[in-house]
């Protein structure tokens, strides 16, 4: 077996500060398992992955979680990261913003703010967040980011719920005055996967979504620029998941743990902690970093398949939640003998007919219970 | 954009050198656009109070052996304003 190749620098750090968070939408990508998580990691554990990571050569830095606002110390990561030349990007709900918080993240040198939005009405919002307040509040801290000068980014799950509602949504990003809107349908990952029979949208559904979509860019072409993205349950081939594993994103969760892909947490693999193991180390030694980078870990089909350098073979961890194996092509793919997976998933959720009334919400309780009932 | 224009970097975009990439690079909310040599030195003279026409002639006298390097710097000027990286001031 032939050495992977050594990789270039990760490009992005992801810093999942916390799984705390004041809502809690059923398509949350966060583990299912998040209440096992250990504790939080310090602020000076932060400031020295953050250091060692830049040291390495990752440019950008997303401070994420959970709500990564609940953290305390958030502006003064914020200002070592300007000061270690990161460009910094806060994702939010926006839920614990303020206006002065927004102007002193500013003032401490924070790039960017994405605020994600349930819904482009209130009804949907408070039904998909748990939280009645919220969506006033999102407007508000929309129009606070703007005015302070920040790019302004929003996004919007999409979902069965939500999906029809696309016009409005665009038309309310516009009115905010947003640089970049991200339609981006659910990845079935985490709590998603957990609600998917919920939360799929059907292929009429997403047709429609496009064709407004694309109406909407034709008829703007010097207005905010709009990224949709399909869920990949509707493709036929899968998508080149995080550009490779161990290629150019490291996301290191709130507990230390570190990551190839935020969702890698599901997997059977050891990750290291960045509490034992410095940044450099982690991501060109650890066996859990190595263990899918190049080829040679891949089975037939894709060991064999021409498009293996265009997609990697696709996601691990769907293959992994989906096949059992991690190492099985993605069976988004059509040339994977599982593809009969992804259609059963797709004709149960097309069945399904509840109207959400049956989802999970994401709540360190529920959590709990499905760790309880898993032991 | 025409000689006259005065083009400054879009305030959501950030220039700057990457040890790791060896190179300079524009930063942007979630993106990153590696630059090559002539584009990094066209945007660096991009300031917010030079004119294309100015910093064409800065260019011309620096690089005199550069054939049709006016034309070079419109074609850029012209590409960098349709991705937005430089707006008219």
């Amino acid at each position: 077996m032939s050495a992977p190749p050594t990789p270039s620098p990760p490009l992005w750090l992801l810093a999942e500060l916390t799984y705390r968070c004041p809502l809690q939408c059923p398509y949350c990508s966060n583990p299912v398992e998040m209440a096992a998580a250990g504790q939080e990691l310090e602020t000076e554990d932060w400031l020295r992955v953050l250091r060692q990571a830049r040291q390495l050569g990752a440019a950008q830095l997303g401070f994420s979680g959970g709500e990564p606002l609940v953290r305390q110390d958030l502006e003064l990561l914020v200002a070592e990261a300007r000061q270690l030349g990161f460009y910094s990007n806060l994702i939010t709900s926006g839920v614990g913003l303020t206006r002065e918080r927004v102007l002193a993240l500013r003032e401490a040198g924070l790039d960017h703010i994405q605020v994600s939005f349930q819904s482009a009405e209130e009804e949907v919002s408070a039904l998909l967040s748990g939280s009645r307040k919220a969506f006033a509040h999102k407007l508000a801290m929309a129009e606070a980011v703007k005015s302070a000068g920040y790019p302004m980014v929003l996004n919007f799950v999409l979902h069965r719920h939500n999906i029809d509602q696309v016009e409005q949504i665009i038309e309310l990003a516009s009115a905010l005055g947003a640089d970049y809107v991200e339609l981006a349908n659910t990845q079935y990952h985490g709590w998603a996967l957990l609600n998917r029979d919920e939360l799929m949208p059907s292929g009429e559904q997403i047709q429609h979504a496009e064709r407004v979509t694309n109406a909407w860019r034709e008829a703007h072409p010097e207005g905010m620029r709009i990224f949709f993205v399909v869920p990949d349950y509707y493709e036929d081939r899968p998508k080149p998941c995080m550009n490779g594993w161990g290629q150019m994103f490291l996301a290191v969760a709130p507990d230390g743990m570190a990551l190839p892909c935020h969702s890698a947490r599901s997997l059977p693999l050891e990750f290291p902690n960045v509490r034992d193991m410095d940044i450099d180390t982690v991501w060109h030694r650890s066996e859990a970093f190595n263990a899918y980078r190049g080829f040679d870990w891949m089975q037939e089909p894709c060991r064999s398949c021409p498009e293996k350098e265009r997609d990697f073979g696709g996601c691990r961890c769907q293959a992994f939640a989906l096949t059992g194996d991690p190492t099985q092509a993605d069976p988004v793919c059509t040339k994977s003998e599982q593809r009969h997976l992804v259609d059963a998933a797709l004709t149960a959720a097309n069945c399904h007919k509840t109207g959400g009334t049956a989802m999970r919400y994401r709540t360190l309780q529920a959590s709990r219970d499905i760790l309880a009932s898993q032991s | 954009m025409n000689k006259t224009t005065i083009p400054r970097l879009n305030r959501h975009f950030r220039m700057q050198w990457e040890e790791a990439q060896n190179c300079h690079v524009l930063l942007y909310p979630e993106g990153m656009v590696k630059l090559n040599d002539s584009a990094s030195l066209i945007l660096g003279c991009v300031d917010g109070s030079r004119s294309v026409g100015d910093i064409i002639a800065d260019l011309s006298a620096r690089f005199p052996d550069v054939e049709d390097i006016a034309g070079d710097i419109e074609e850029f000027m012209a590409i960098a304003s349709a991705r937005r990286w430089i707006e008219p001031v």
